[in-house]
C-alpha cells in the first residue's frame, strides 16, 4: 500500500540582526566595499517583529491563511496588513529573535554557544513558557556570561557574535583552532539549521499527535554540511535534531541535493514506509543564514523593507496507510536524469509529463502543481520574476504542445492548477514542500483530488557538475485501506463455502 | 547573417528560466564563440 502524509509543521524564525551579520550579500559587501551606501542603509530597512507577524506570506507559511486567500490580495504584499497577525498557526509559529537565540543555545551540546547574563534573565522565562519545549530542553539553558567574556571571544578568539536589537548578547565559539569546518562561522550556521529544524519537529509532533517513541527514522534535507576536516559533510543533522526533541526510538540520516533535497527525501521516506522498513519517517529541514538578505540590495534600492529576514523550517510525517490521509503515489515519480538535458522543455517533460504518461494521465489531470514556491514579493523587485508563475507557464506551454490544453487557456492554467508563492527564499525551504501541508488539507476537504510536488536543484553551484536536478511526486486522495487488503471477509466466506462444496462433491462421488 | 556570427559570447543562464547550457547550444548554431557560460540561481 502507498504510504501517507499524516501532517506537516512549518516554522519561521525572525532574525533581523543575522541579516547584517551572516547573510552572504552583506558579509561579502563588508569585505569588498566596507563603506558602501548599501551597508549604511540596511538597518533602516529591517522590519520589526510586529511587521513580520503582519506579513501575509508569513501567516500563510504557518497556516493562518490559505494560499488561495493570499492570492485574493493584489501584489505587492509587503505594504498590506494580514487579517491575522498571530505568532502561532495550525502548522507552526513565527519565533522572535531573542527566543531563537536561546533555542540555539539549547541545541548546542558542545558548550560552544553562550548568552549574556541579563539577556538570559530576560529570555529564559519566555522559553519556559513555550508550549512545546520539553523539560529536558529547559534544563539545557545555561547561566549567562559577562559581556566582557563575550567581547573577549568575539575580538580575540574568532567567535561569531550574536546580536539582538543591535546589542551584543552572545557568541558562538570555534570548535577547533585550525579546522575551518569547525570554525565559529560554520558552527553558527549549523546551530541555526539545527535549532530551526528542532522547532519544526516540535510543531510536527503537535500537529500530528504522534507519540515521540513511534518515530522510526528522520531524514534531514537542508543544505548545510556538518563534519570536521576529515569529513566535511559527514552529518548527521537528522539524528542531532531528533535527540533534542526526544525522538528516542529514531535513527536518521541526511539527504543533500541542493533545493531538490526535500522532494528527494519525501520520495525516499515514502519508499521506506511502503516497503515496510519503517512505519513512521519524518522529513525535515532547518533554514539557512547565508541567504538572509540575499536580494537586499534590490529591496533597498526600491525603498522596500528587506524581506529576507526569516529563517525557515519544515517537517512532514510519512506513515503507513491509515485509509484516510493523502497518499504518496510512489509509482508515479518524475526525475531529471543525467541524460535529460537542460532545456526548459526537457526539464518539464522529465519532471511532469513522463510520470503522467506512464500512467495514462494528462497534465490537466493533476489538480494542483507545487513547483518552486518562492514569494514573488521578494523575487520580483530583484529581477528574478515570479518563479512559481514562470514554472506554471512552462508546464502549461508543454500541455499545449502535447495537445492537452488550448493555447487560450495558458493564462488560466496558473490560477486553476497553481498556487501563488509565499515561502521565503531559503533555498530548499520554498522548493515544492511548503505546499504539502495546505495541499493535503485541500485533498482532505475534498477541494482537490491530487497534486504534484516538484523540487529542483542547482547542482552546478557546487562546481562538480554542470547538471541541473529535479524530482517530483504525486499526492492523491486516499483510496481507502480496504481497497488493497488481501482478501475481504465476504471473499473468505465464499472461498470456504466453495471448498466445502467441492469436498462434499468428492465424498458423494467416492460413495457412488 | 546572424548577428552573433563570429562574436565572443558570455552567457549567464537562470535556473528557473533558460539555463546556460541551453543558451550555449542556441548561440553556437548562430556562429558565436562561447567564452564563458554559467547558470545562476537567484532564489
Amino acid at each position: 500500500m502507498n504510504s501517507v502524509i499524516k501532517g506537516a509543521g512549518y516554522i519561521l524564525a525572525f532574525t533581523p540582526d543575522m541579516v547584517m551579520q551572516n547573510g552572504t550579500t552583506q558579509t561579502t559587501e563588508k569585505i569588498v566595499n566596507p563603506d558602501s551606501e548599501y551597508l549604511k542603509k540596511v538597518p533602516e530597512h529591517l522590519r520589526s517583529y510586529e511587521e513580520v507577524l503582519a506579513y501575509m506570506p508569513n501567516q500563510t507559511y504557518i497556516g493562518n491563511m490559505t494560499p488561495d486567500e493570499l492570492a485574493t490580495y493584489e501584489q505587492p504584499w509587503y505594504d498590506k496588513k494580514a487579517p491575522v497577525c498571530d505568532r502561532y498557526g495550525k502548522y507552526g509559529e513565527i519565533m522572535p529573535q531573542d527566543e531563537f537565540l536561546m533555542l540555539m543555545q539549547i541545541c548546542d551540546v558542545f558548550d560552544l554557544c553562550h548568552l549574556e547574563k541579563s539577556f538570559v534573565a530576560a529570555v529564559k522565562p519566555k522559553a519556559e513558557a513555550h508550549p512545546l519545549y520539553t523539560e529536558d530542553m529547559i534544563a539545557k539553558i545555561k547561566d549567562g556570561v559577562e559581556l566582557s567574556e563575550i567581547e573577549h571571544f568575539v575580538n580575540d578568539e574568532h567567535a561569531e557574535p550574536l546580536y539582538h536589537e543591535g546589542k551584543l548578547v552572545g557568541y558562538v565559539k570555534r570548535a577547533h583552532d585550525v579546522d575551518t569546518n569547525l570554525s565559529a562561522h560554520v558552527i553558527h550556521e549549523n546551530l541555526v539549521s539545527k535549532a530551526s529544524c528542532v522547532l519544526s519537529l516540535l510543531h510536527l509532533i503537535k500537529a500530528t499527535g504522534i507519540n515521540k517513541d513511534e518515530v522510526d527514522y528522520v531524514i534531514d534535507c537542508a543544505e548545510e554540511a556538518c563534519g570536521d576536516m576529515n569529513q566535511r559533510g559527514g552529518g548527521n543533522f537528522a539524528k542531532a535534531a531528533a535527540e533534542v526533541v526526544g525522538l528516542t526510538s529514531a535513527s536518521g540520516s541526511d539527504v543533500r541535493a541542493f533545493c531538490a533535497a526535500p522532494t528527494h527525501a519525501m520520495i525516499e521516506a515514502a519508499a521506506l514506509v511502503k516497503s515496510g522498513t519503517y512505519k513512521n519517517v519524518v522529513v525535515c529541514a532547518g533554514g539557512c543564514t547565508a541567504k538572509l538578505g540575499m536580494n537586499g540590495k534590490d529591496h533597498v534600492k526600491k525603498d522596500m523593507p528587506i524581506l529576507e529576514d526569516m529563517i525557515g523550517g519544515f517537517a512532514v510525517l510519512v506513515s503507513e496507510n491509515d485509509g484516510v490521509s493523502p497518499e504518496i503515489a510512489s509509482d508515479m515519480c518524475g526525475r531529471h536524469t543525467v541524460g535529460t538535458g537542460s532545456s526548459p522543455q526537457a526539464v518539464i517533460t522529465s519532471l511532469v509529463a513522463t510520470p503522467l504518461d506512464n500512467h495514462g494521465l494528462k497534465i490537466p489531470d493533476i489538480d494542483k502543481y507545487s513547483p518552486e514556491m518562492q514569494n514573488p514579493d521578494i523575487t520580483k523587485p530583484a529581477g528574478a520574476g515570479d518563479v512559481p508563475l514562470a514554472n506554471y507557464k512552462m508546464i502549461a506551454a508543454l500541455a499545449v504542445k502535447r495537445g492537452e490544453l488550448q493555447k487560450a487557456d495558458i493564462a488560466n492554467f496558473a490560477t486553476e492548477h497553481g498556487l501563488v508563492g509565499w515561502a521565503p527564499t531559503q533555498g530548499h525551504i520554498p522548493s515544492g514542500v511548503p505546499a504539502v501541508g495546505p495541499l493535503c488539507d485541500m485533498i482532505k476537504e475534498g477541494k482537490i483530488n491530487n497534486a504534484m510536488i516538484i523540487g529542483k536543484g542547482s547542482l552546478f553551484l557546487g562546481r562538480m557538475t554542470n547538471l541541473f536536478d529535479g524530482v517530483s511526486f504525486i499526492i492523491q486522495k486516499n483510496s481507502g485501506k480496504a481497497e488493497e487488503s488481501s482478501v475481504s471477509e465476504e471473499q473468505i466466506k465464499s472461498l470456504i463455502a466453495k471448498a466445502m462444496k467441492d469436498f462434499a462433491s468428492t465424498l458423494i462421488a467416492d460413495a457412488e | 547573417m546572424s548577428i552573433l556570427n563570429g562574436k565572443k559570447v558570455i552567457i549567464i543562464g537562470d535556473r528557473d528560466g533558460v539555463p546556460g547550457p541551453a543558451i550555449e547550444e542556441c548561440v553556437k548554431t548562430a556562429g558565436a564563440d562561447v567564452v564563458y557560460s554559467a547558470t545562476e540561481c537567484f532564489v
